[in-house]
């Protein structure tokens, strides 16, 4: 357990180091003196001068002047007297309300962006009257919007310089082509370069020369520029009078044969996004299932509330999430998942115990009387928290380090929140699997299932054994609960869709073998994943139901039934 | 239904008591078939609302067509067709206009589908709690299917707006109390039926069945054709109930026959006590009829008493309310007759 802790605590080391690096790169940097003026020529009544001055700004290539751009565009830039008379040029936030009633806006440096602080190290706000918003001439104001894109190319930020490449090559105007270029040369991120050269190669489709065009072609061929062929499909569709846009035939070649480059790259990545999506969904099933495999594979019981009790995992979290909201800095916020994710084990567990030690310890050996009254609890619990939390779903946050995704290939994106379930799971499967097999709890455990009154004999305390083994069940149930709260909706009826898919797991994979989970698991997730596009996800729900009906036809115990010659088996 | 004018008239309440107590009927009729199957055969099937909605909704399509063209739209088709933009009646519409193909549809499709679910899983021997969550699953799988509108069977709304039957009009308190005999016939000759088969050898068969199966197989019985038997027999007297059901309540849909009310089914068998016959079918109405109060007096409670139920049931009452009262009888007939032996001694 204590590389799993460590596993655990790696992220949060990781980031806190990043918190601190990122704080020491934003150290004092002085403001270039002619950006500097140009900024405060922005609040100049005379319109040239105000024009100039933005042309001098986009001309600088500081890819700081872009928010100050941007904040003329939203209108949030302005001009404030400070209490010595200077005129000063500061951008405005959002809005506040005091408790007096009084709206304020705090105030922010135009260059850099860092709060404006008074002597004693607040931020100053101001009410709106004491500002005065710079306003545009119309002309300009038209200007702005394309200028802004093309400083876009420029920005600190990767994803916005790329979604910037992109809207630039979309409209299409050559004038754009000798910036794009430079940004181009500069570039070393393979997404942005990648998206750049797409937007050339957009641009360029059109160009007089038939030979740019035909380089274009290759080049948007050559990089599977999945945007790019609607485009190119329009500039050789022939119109009723059997002519298209493009004339020379070489160019047409070229353009026939890049968008067959590209739809065969798009094939290879759909059928790279659907396995990755079947294995993302076999590792929830995975996940889901593995506490089931462990309460009805290792001690026979049925467990119908064991979707409640992940659903205590999700709620766990999302009570863990509230109070970091509530009570904690809004930097380390997101590490609440971190914390939620052990805690949603512990309290399920505990929860597996108290229910094992009232309710299920009567039952055993009465599997079907477990199923009815563990339905009962299932109900009961349910509409415990629909009394408490509300019938509406809750909403828990993604913690922010599990946004977005690892890009593998222009097109393929694997979303970390479905990285962090499938590594989540596959550690699950191994400490079970090292529990179980390779220690002497384990032992006792495997013991209790094959031979009660034998282990009983050899003094193992078969009553604890059991407890303790639907306590992990119990808790690897809520901490499924946890993982799934990444992905779906909290609410009262989450254990509801899932319980009866990992139900399907288990009896496909046979009782009491961790392998035949995983197998089935994967087995059932894959063709899922396989059969949904066709059928959608119903009908796909439906012949997963069929085959496992005809699968157990041949292998009624399952996957890996368990050997023996009991006739009951 | 509590849209229903308060009684200035006597007439809605009554129509409305009358409707309840036929409900109630029909799901006893479900109860003695699950009882059959489970009490009797150990065969806990937690599917029974497939079938209960299979029965309801062919009789609940014959109710649909007779409408004619009175609906909302004065369209030949279903109002929600019309609502769906479909043009012509699907072909498996079609049969049921008529009310002899209904009737016989109404056992038969999910005697069928029962058949044919059950061979498959008998034959492979998936049996004690294999049995419950496949069936649970073939649950979840109906209900997602007939929330479908592509399968043309009202989706999520289900089939309502029912307006005759036979010609006779289904508001009139007479064509109720009609619904309300037959239910109580139905329900009787489902009693005589079921108590015919546990008294017979067959029944034998069905108990030994459940006490030990591997027993009865090696005595040369085939257990599975036995099972498979009850499990068609439990279907079609599910399919009835919910054909007598959908005319008395006037709507049947995919949320009456999930997963939930399946397992619920169980549930009033366990209470009344199973291997009896006559708790299922108190049981039935005695949990319903408590549902029913509480659900419109205090709805937040319901589902803790449903879980409670379950849960209290098993603990302490493994053979249902019926056996607990046979059992308070003879301790009040036992004191009785000490009483009496006493009061002759003092004479």
């Amino acid at each position: 357990m204590n590389d799993f802790m460590l596993t655990l605590f790696l992220p949060l080391i990781v980031l806190a180091a990043g918190i601190l690096i990122s704080a020491l790169a934003f150290a004092e940097e002085p403001v270039p003196p002619s950006i500097a003026q140009s900024i405060l020529d922005l609040g100049d009544t005379n319109r040239e001068l105000q024009e100039e001055s933005v042309f001098a700004l986009e001309k600088s290539g500081d890819p700081d002047v872009l928010p100050v751009l941007e904040a003329l565009r939203g209108g949030n830039l302005n001009i404030w007297m400070e209490a010595d008379g200077k005129r000063r040029i500061v951008m405005s936030g959002d809005a506040v309300d005091l408790e007096d009633g009084t709206q304020v806006l705090p105030l922010f440096e135009a260059y850099g962006g860092k709060p404006i602080l008074d002597a004693q190290g607040k931020q100053i706000q101001v009410i709106e009257e004491n500002l005065e918003g710079i306003r545009l001439g119309r002309r300009m104001r038209i200007k702005l919007t394309p200028m802004l894109d093309r400083l876009r190319l420029f920005s600190r930020e990767a994803a916005i310089r790329e979604s910037a490449a992109t809207k630039v090559g979309l409209t299409g105007f050559a004038e754009a082509l000798p910036i794009l270029e430079q940004a181009l040369n500069k570039e070393k991120n393979p997404w942005v370069r990648s998206a750049l050269e797409e937007a050339l190669g957009l641009i360029q489709l059109s160009d007089e020369n038939p030979s740019i065009r035909k380089k274009a072609a290759e080049n948007l061929g050559r990089i599977h520029a999945l945007n790019a062929v609607a485009m190119l499909e329009e500039r050789i569709q022939a119109n009723d009078a059997g002519e298209s846009e493009e004339t020379d035939i070489a160019v047409k070649a070229a353009i026939t044969e890049a968008i067959q480059k590209i739809e065969a790259w798009s094939v290879w990545t759909r059928t790279v996004e659907t396995i990755f999506s079947g294995i993302s969904l076999s590792s929830i099933l995975l996940l889901v299932a593995l506490g089931l495999a462990i309460t009805f594979g290792l001690m026979g019981v049925i467990n119908m509330a064991h979707g409640e009790l992940m659903m205590l995992g999700a709620y766990a979290t999302y009570i863990i999430q509230e109070f970091f909201v509530a009570y904690m800095p809004s930097d380390v916020r997101d590490l609440y998942f971190i914390l939620a994710i052990p805690l949603a084990f512990g309290i399920a567990a505990l929860f597996g115990l108290l229910l094992e030690k009232f309710i299920i310890r009567k039952l055993y050996g009465r599997p079907l009387e477990t199923l009815l009254a563990t339905w009962g609890i299932s109900l009961v619990l349910q509409q415990g928290v629909r009394q408490i939390f509300g019938a509406a779903n809750v909403d828990v946050a993604s913690p922010a380090w599990l946004s977005g995704g690892l890009r593998v290939a222009n097109g393929i994106q694997f979303p970390y929140n479905r990285l962090f379930i499938i590594a989540l799971s596959i550690m699950s499967v191994l400490s079970v699997y090292l529990l179980v097999l390779r220690s002497p709890i384990g032992l006792k455990i495997r013991a209790v299932t094959q031979n009660r009154q034998m282990s009983a004999c050899m003094g193992i305390t078969t009553e604890r054994v059991d407890a303790w083994t639907f306590a992990l069940g119990a808790g690897l149930a809520g901490m499924a609960g946890a993982a799934l709260t990444l992905i779906g909706n909290v609410g009262p009826d989450l254990g509801q869709n899932y319980i009866v898919d990992s139900f399907l797991v288990v009896v496909t994979g046979g009782v009491g073998k961790i392998a035949g989970t995983v197998g089935a698991a994967f087995g059932i997730g894959g063709i899922n994943k396989i059969l949904e596009p066709g059928l959608g996800a119903i009908y796909a729900k439906v012949a997963i139901l069929l085959i496992v009906i005809l699968f157990l036809q041949k292998k009624p115990s399952g996957l890996f039934p368990a050997k023996g010659r009991n006739i009951d088996l | 239904m509590n849209l229903l004018p308060p009684s200035d008239s006597v007439f809605y309440l009554s129509n409305f008591n009358l409707n309840t107590a036929g409900k109630y009927m029909a799901y006893a009729i479900l109860a003695l078939g699950i009882d059959l199957l489970w009490g009797y055969t150990g065969i806990l099937s937690l599917g029974q609302g497939i079938f209960f909605g299979l029965g309801a909704y062919c009789m609940g399509m014959h109710l649909m067509l007779s409408i004619g063209g009175d609906g909302a739209y004065q369209s030949d088709l279903p109002d929600f067709m019309v609502w769906n933009q479909v043009k012509t009646l699907p072909l498996f519409w079609k049969p049921f206009s008529s009310f002899t193909f209904s009737m016989i549809a109404v056992v038969a499709v999910p005697a069928c589908v029962a058949l044919v679910f059950g061979f498959l899983t008998f034959r492979s021997r998936i049996k004690g709690v294999y049995f419950s969550i496949i069936t649970q699953a073939l649950a979840l799988t109906f209900w997602l299917l007939f929330n479908q509108n592509s399968l043309n069977l009202g989706g999520t709304n289900g089939l309502t707006d029912f307006k005759k039957i036979l010609g006779y009009p289904l508001g009139e308190i007479s064509t109720q109390r009609a619904l309300f005999v037959i239910t109580g016939i139905c329900l009787i000759l489902s009693f005589i039926l079921c108590r015919w088969i546990t008294n017979s050898c067959l029944g034998k068969v069905l108990i030994a069945i459940r006490d030990n199966e591997g027993r009865i197989r090696f005595s040369g019985y085939s257990a599975s054709r036995y099972k498979l038997f009850v499990f068609v027999i439990s279907a079609a007297l599910a399919g009835l109930a919910g054909a007598l059901y959908v005319p008395q309540v006037g709507i049947i849909t995919p949320g009456q026959i999930g997963v939930l009310p399946s397992i619920e089914m169980i549930v009033w068998v366990a209470v009344g006590g199973r291997g009896t016959l006559v708790g299922a079918l108190l049981g039935a109405i005695g949990v319903n009829w408590a549902r029913s109060f509480l659900t419109s007096n205090y709805p937040d409670l319901w589902l803790y008493f449903l879980g409670a139920l379950f849960i209290g049931v098993v603990l302490y009452f493994p053979k249902g309310m019926w056996e607990v009262s046979g059992k308070l009888k003879k301790v009040l007939r036992s004191r009785f007759k000490k009483k009496r032996l006493k009061e002759k001694q003092l004479v």
